[in-house]
């Protein structure tokens, strides 16, 4: 009804702003976690836009890993641009949704959250066993140009960072307008019931695809900064099934509320880890476990929820 | 008059039962028919079947003059047929004029054009219009699973009626309303439909609803169309009293002997 500037396109810029304006200030380690967090929190996104429909993917790491391979890989036939790995890594995850999408539109619930863990395995095995893909030991990633500038270390970074934060900006506000399109919300009607929306004249099947193809593009988004951040991407750490519990753990975390929470949740996740590994070695996945037990119980909306309980409680 | 529906020798069976067999039937514009019958008859299946919900095992389904056998329920839709249901199918979730304006976004974009914003003040307007139409503004706002069961009924008809179909089916409008409702809600339903010259089939159990709102009565008994008359003659026809409206010699002697007795 405002067009495209609402308030959740104004909360998205200033975040923008802000980020850019801390990334001259932050400490390296910091920008690093900045940058994981935004690759993550991408996935996590591509999971909140299924999760409108009531489905979920235990197997998102297939377009994360997908997306990072993909990077990779151009680099190797040698490609050396950020901008065209970025764009072509995207859309070639776009297809293999696209692909497997005919498939998976058929099916609800439990069946295609473990549909999407068995092709995300496959491919993990694809990996682990390829030896001109590394195998287990996967392939490095050297730092890209930048429509021909060549960047080093800090610089390389803090480039890098820009970009990434630019781009999940713009990745941010376009799946922001699906969601509000006719299309997207379609997203509620199917969860809710598939038949009224036949009758209505569209095919659930349809929307359910559409909607698996733009999650995947926005995965595999995450997984060529991933692998930029990295600098190195191998089977274990992007496309094994712990890596898409990872991004069902931040979706959890953040909430379906905006499109804003998975990447504010991908920077509470990426902080809580760093900072568990950092003080409790040992016990770290406890404290892991520990948290998403008591956002379960204590915030079952995800942290996006808070803002809501905050606007009740100013109403 | 056109012929708007015009179905013949349609025939459905699930492995050794047969749910449907020589089903004939020919709709003009702005009929109002009354599909009549005991549980089981094959009301729905006959319902089911025309607007492409299962397929039947042979016959023809022609709709405006074209074969809509074997087209999906939502290509039906856009061609100007479409159905409520028994229990009405809406977004229970969502509130009356979100589920409204969802409807009038599905009809109103394809392609492309589903990617434009769905809430837009002009949409709106035309959803307020609807639910006028309707007679539920005052429960705009309220979530579908919230409703009385005649106003779900009403907005499972509002959005069957937002492509503005040329044919409406109705199965059992009136099934769990009360007496003290049912007329006022079929006076709703009736009057914004009429308003649009809608054809309209309804499936009916109630006799009173029949023989106030219906011109033409078809009767189903276990899968075949015992009886295709005017709503009067319908009503006295002999195999009708026996099987569909349980009046039959019996049934009247056995009441007469309770009562001697």
């Amino acid at each position: 009804m405002k067009g495209l500037f609402d308030k959740t396109f104004w909360g998205l810029t200033i975040g923008l702003v802000a980020i850019l304006i801390l990334n001259i200030f932050m400490a390296d380690w910091l920008r690093g976690i900045g940058l994981q967090s935004l690759a993550r929190g991408m996935v996590a996104l591509g999971l909140l836009v299924l999760w409108r429909t009531g489905l979920i993917s235990f197997g998102h790491a297939l377009f994360f890993g997908f997306g990072a391979y993909a990077a990779a890989l151009l680099q190797r036939i040698g490609v050396t641009d950020f901008f065209l790995i970025l764009f072509v890594g995207t859309a070639v995850s776009g297809l293999l949704a696209y692909g497997l999408g005919f498939l998976l539109r058929r099916y609800r619930a439990i069946y295609f959250a473990l549909l999407n863990l068995a092709f995300s395995m496959i491919l993990w095995g694809v990996l682990a066993n390829l030896e001109v893909l590394g195998s287990t030991d996967g392939i490095g990633v050297r730092p890209p140009t930048y429509l021909g500038i060549v960047l080093e270390g800090e610089a390389n970074q803090i480039m890098l960072f820009v970009c990434a934060a630019i781009f999940t900006y713009l990745v941010a506000v376009a799946t922001h307008l699906y969601l509000r399109s006719t299309l997207g919300h379609m997203t509620m009607a199917v969860r809710e019931n598939e038949i009224r929306v036949e009758y209505l004249g569209y095919s659930a099947e349809r929307a359910i695809h559409l909607k698996y193809i733009i999650s995947g593009l926005v995965a595999g988004f995450g997984g060529v900064i991933m692998a930029f951040s990295v600098g190195h991407v191998d089977p274990d750490s992007m496309a094994y099934w712990p890596i898409s519990g990872d991004f069902v753990f931040i979706t959890i975390l953040s909430g379906s509320g905006n499109v804003a929470a998975p990447i504010i949740g991908a920077m509470v996740y990426e902080l809580i880890r760093s900072y568990a590994f950092e003080y409790a070695p040992q016990i770290w996945q406890l404290i892991m476990g520990g948290s998403l037990l008591l956002i379960i119980m204590f915030l079952p909306d995800g942290l996006w929820s808070l803002t809501e309980r905050f606007r009740r409680d100013k109403a | 008059m056109t012929t708007v529906l015009q179905v013949s020798d349609l025939h459905k069976s699930f492995g050794g039962v047969v749910a449907a067999s020589k089903i004939n039937i020919s709709v003009d514009e702005e009929e109002i028919i009354g599909i009549i019958g005991a549980n089981g008859a094959g009301k729905t299946t006959f319902v089911n079947m025309v607007t492409g919900y299962m397929p039947p095992t042979s016959g023809a389904i022609v709709f405006m003059g074209q074969s809509i056998l074997g087209l999906q329920p939502r290509d039906i839709t856009k061609l100007g047929l479409t159905r409520t249901f028994q229990i009405p199918q809406v977004f229970l979730s969502e509130t009356v004029f979100d589920n409204l304006t969802l409807a009038f976004g599905i009809a109103e974009r394809s392609g492309w054009g589903l990617f434009t914003p769905l809430h837009t003040e002009e949409r709106a307007v035309t959803v307020d219009a609807h639910i006028e139409r309707f007679q539920i503004s005052q429960y705009r706002d309220m979530a579908a699973s919230a409703l009385p069961q005649g106003v779900r009924k009403l907005l499972d008809i509002a959005m069957a009626t937002v492509r503005r179909p040329k044919l409406l089916m109705l199965d059992e409008p009136t099934s769990g309303i009360s007496v003290e409702e049912k007329f006022g809600l079929m006076d709703v339903i009736m009057n914004a439909l009429r308003e649009e010259k809608t054809t309209v089939l309804f499936i009916e159990h109630d006799m009173e609803i029949v023989e106030r709102y219906v011109s033409r009565v078809i009767a189903f008994y276990q899968g075949e169309i015992i009886c295709d008359a005017a709503t009067a003659i319908a009503m006295q026809d002999p195999k009708v009293k026996e099987f569909v409206l349980g009046q039959d010699k019996y049934n009247a002697d056995a009441s007469g002997n309770n009562g001697h007795a």
